[in-house]
């Protein structure tokens, strides 16, 4: 087997970790524990992106749709005082965004970077007008200890003690890569963001996979924004995604539109996150808090410097699809 | 876009905008009354505020100033098929620059001042873009992205700059130096200086697209950048020119704003100009004359929000919200089908892949 780029960085990531690790191996878990956190929104986000681009429709929707889930996420947990009922509500959400964006992009055959831009602004609105201070949610969602896995050492404390919805996503995103490649389903969705007229041709309804996938995929997104008010932090603010939405499009494409080379590049980007934020901790290097907030951004804008034209998008991607007139 | 097609004039450019803007309303209206207030009266403090008085005018004619600009960052962009979500990263970095110009610089006249302290905006907004157009350009990364992550970026280094090296001495606020009075923009007729420019930028903007290669090119591009490329025009350079003028342009925007009404550069009060740009461009559909009532209007509702929450209680993030609904009626075709001689929706924008 030829040794590829990411075999390298593997093997440099383990060396590091194993050095890390053999001098505070408190820490070091405690960091990859972090880079989990901060990967899970991101990794969740950019599977939103892959659904949606795999069918052929572009999706840069999915900070708004992120906001506004956490939003209505948060709030429903704290009037309903369920945090799980939140969750729902927030999921529930997501997939009414992509509705719209299906609605936009698929029906009304809409400029799709424009549709994007509306849900995005639409969440703004939504979000900033109906805000209100001193809500609180019951509690947020209760971490879970894994059994076995738990008990084991080194990984034990990196894998367990993470949140429900962690769990899930992780499941979720290998499930969605078995049925992208695996399944009928995933053949039919990737031929209609190829070539959506073949596609028709062989029977599939190209307009409804797309309005299906961006639909499911708007909830993935409602679960994404749910996981950020309802898991990692329990509260909600203005504006409180902070790009994470946008990010996930430069992870997705890094991922060369994959679920599990996504889920890899959104471990990337968490793990960066953690490190300096442990550098950070510790004064190793005394970097100003501004530049820790610009990291995540300027690593977006290089990795899509990087990965751009060696990656291909689907053929069909953006373009409404117009069924020949015989 | 605005093609007159036929004999007949097309009054869909201006008709759509008009009715997508009295559907925002109407549904921001019910909104308003499920919060238990009266609509109307909640709409005449808005508009009576913004446009009944002389005073009122002003006021909204200096919010309107930069959103003109800001509009027509995004607009010029659009035309080459380009979507500058990046006009606020520009807008801000061009703001801090020129307050930079405007306090360091000591003893220049106003007439060499002021036009200084523009050009510093223009260029540094403009720097910011070239990020952007050469990553486009050269690699084929979507503007979309890389404008919005310049975004938090050029945010998140204001920041550290007004707390660091450019702070206002013995001053626990996180802002510059006030600028110099001979920076400070004057008014005229009552007017903020800075609306005239904006008039002047719009107005040579629209006549260089109409009337100059450049403006023809880069339409070229924006409508089939493969029939652009056949014949001969290259495409990386109208890229680069389009998204350079149009980062000059928000980089203006953000200095006039600074040296006539805010005097520094303060974190956070150039929130929201930049992206308010994206929705004056489009209800202007994106025509550089078109920006001009878009901005005067969606001034006024941001000079007045306040105002409105004072009389009868609706929050300012009122406008938030019917400018999203604006943006809704006005790109989804709903309402254009309502008029003929309406031609299928065409991209605008372009996918990741180019």
């Amino acid at each position: 087997m030829k040794l590829r780029t990411s075999h390298y960085l593997i093997i440099a990531f383990l060396a590091a970790f194993t050095y890390f690790y053999s001098k505070d191996g408190l820490v070091a878990t405690s960091v990859l524990y972090t880079a989990i956190q901060f990967a899970l929104p991101l990794a969740l986000a950019a599977m939103v992106g892959v659904m949606c681009e795999r069918t052929g429709v572009v999706n840069i929707g999915i900070e708004g749709t992120m906001l506004i889930s956490a939003f209505t996420a948060f709030f429903a947990g704290a009037i309903l005082k369920n945090t799980v009922q939140g969750m729902l509500v927030g999921v529930f959400t997501g997939a009414m965004m992509g509705l719209l964006l299906a609605l936009m992009a698929v029906n009304w055959k809409m400029d799709q970077i424009i549709a994007g831009v509306i849900l995005n602004i639409l969440a703004a609105g939504v979000t900033s007008f109906y805000y209100r201070q001193n809500y609180s949610i019951p509690s947020t969602l209760d971490p879970i200890d894994l059994p076995v896995v738990g008990a084991w050492p080194i990984l034990g404390p990196v894998l367990s003690f993470h949140g429900p919805i962690t769990y899930f996503g992780i499941f979720f995103i290998l499930g969605l890569w078995f049925a992208l490649y695996k399944t009928s389903w995933g053949l039919r969705s990737r031929a209609v963001g190829e070539h959506p007229s073949s596609a028709d041709t062989a029977g599939v309804s190209v307009t409804r996979l797309r309005y299906l996938n961006v639909t499911a995929a708007g909830a993935v997104g409602g679960l994404a924004g749910s996981y950020l008010a309802l898991e990692a932090v329990g509260i909600f603010e203005r504006g409180f995604t902070a790009g994470k939405g946008f990010t996930a499009l430069a992870i997705m494409i890094f991922g060369r539109w994959n679920p599990l080379g996504a889920l890899a590049a959104a471990l990337f980007f968490g793990l960066t996150q953690a490190v300096t934020n442990q550098l950070m901790i510790d004064e190793v290097v005394e970097i100003p808090p501004q530049f820790i907030n610009m990291l995540p951004y300027i690593l977006t804008i290089v990795v899509l410097a990087i990965s751009a034209g060696k990656v291909r998008p689907p053929a069909a991607e953006g373009i409404p699809y117009e069924k020949e007139k015989s | 876009m605005d093609a007159k097609q036929g004999k007949k004039i097309d009054f869909s450019p201006i008709l759509v905008p008009l009715l997508s803007i009295l559907v925002a309303l109407a549904f921001g209206g019910i909104l308003i009354f499920i919060q238990g207030i009266n609509p109307l009266a909640a709409y005449r403090v808005l508009f009576t505020t913004a446009f009944g008085s002389f005073d009122g005018i002003a006021i909204t004619l200096a919010k309107a100033t930069p959103l003109i600009l800001s509009g027509l960052a995004v607009a010029i962009c659009l035309r080459a098929g380009l979507f500058n979500i990046g006009a606020q990263g520009q807008l801000i970095s061009g703001a801090l620059a020129s307050a930079w110009a405007g306090y360091t610089f000591v003893g220049l006249p106003a007439l060499v001042h002021i036009p200084l302290a523009l050009i510093f905006g223009a260029f540094f907004g403009a720097l910011v873009a070239l990020v952007a157009a050469v990553l486009k350009a050269y690699r084929g990364v979507h503007e979309v992205i890389t404008t919005i992550m310049l975004n938090s970026i050029v945010i998140a280094l204001s920041d550290y700059l007004t707390s660091n090296p450019f702070k206002e001495p013995d001053q626990p606020l996180t802002r510059t130096p006030k600028i110099q009075e001979s920076a400070r923009m004057p008014d005229l007729l009552g007017l903020p200086l800075g609306f005239f420019l904006a008039i002047g930028l719009s107005i040579t903007l629209w006549w260089i697209m109409r009337n100059t290669t450049t403006g023809f090119s880069i339409e070229t591009i924006g409508r089939n950048k493969n029939a652009g490329w056949y014949a001969g025009i290259s495409v990386k350079k109208t890229i680069m020119l389009s998204m350079l003028i149009g980062g000059a342009v928000a980089g203006v925007a953000g200095a006039v704003e600074t040296l006539s009404i805010i005097g520094r550069f303060e974190p956070a009060f150039n929130a929201g100009l930049g992206f308010d740009g994206i929705t004056v461009a489009l209800l202007g559909r994106a025509n550089p004359l078109g920006v001009i009532p878009a901005a005067i209007l969606i001034g006024g509702m941001r000079a007045s929000g306040s105002t409105m929450q004072f009389e009868v209680g609706v929050a300012p993030e009122l406008v938030d919200l019917l400018l999203a609904l604006i943006l809704f009626f006005v790109t989804a075709p709903l309402l254009a089908k309502f008029f003929k001689n309406r031609k299928e929706n065409v991209a605008m924008t372009s996918g990741w892949s180019n």
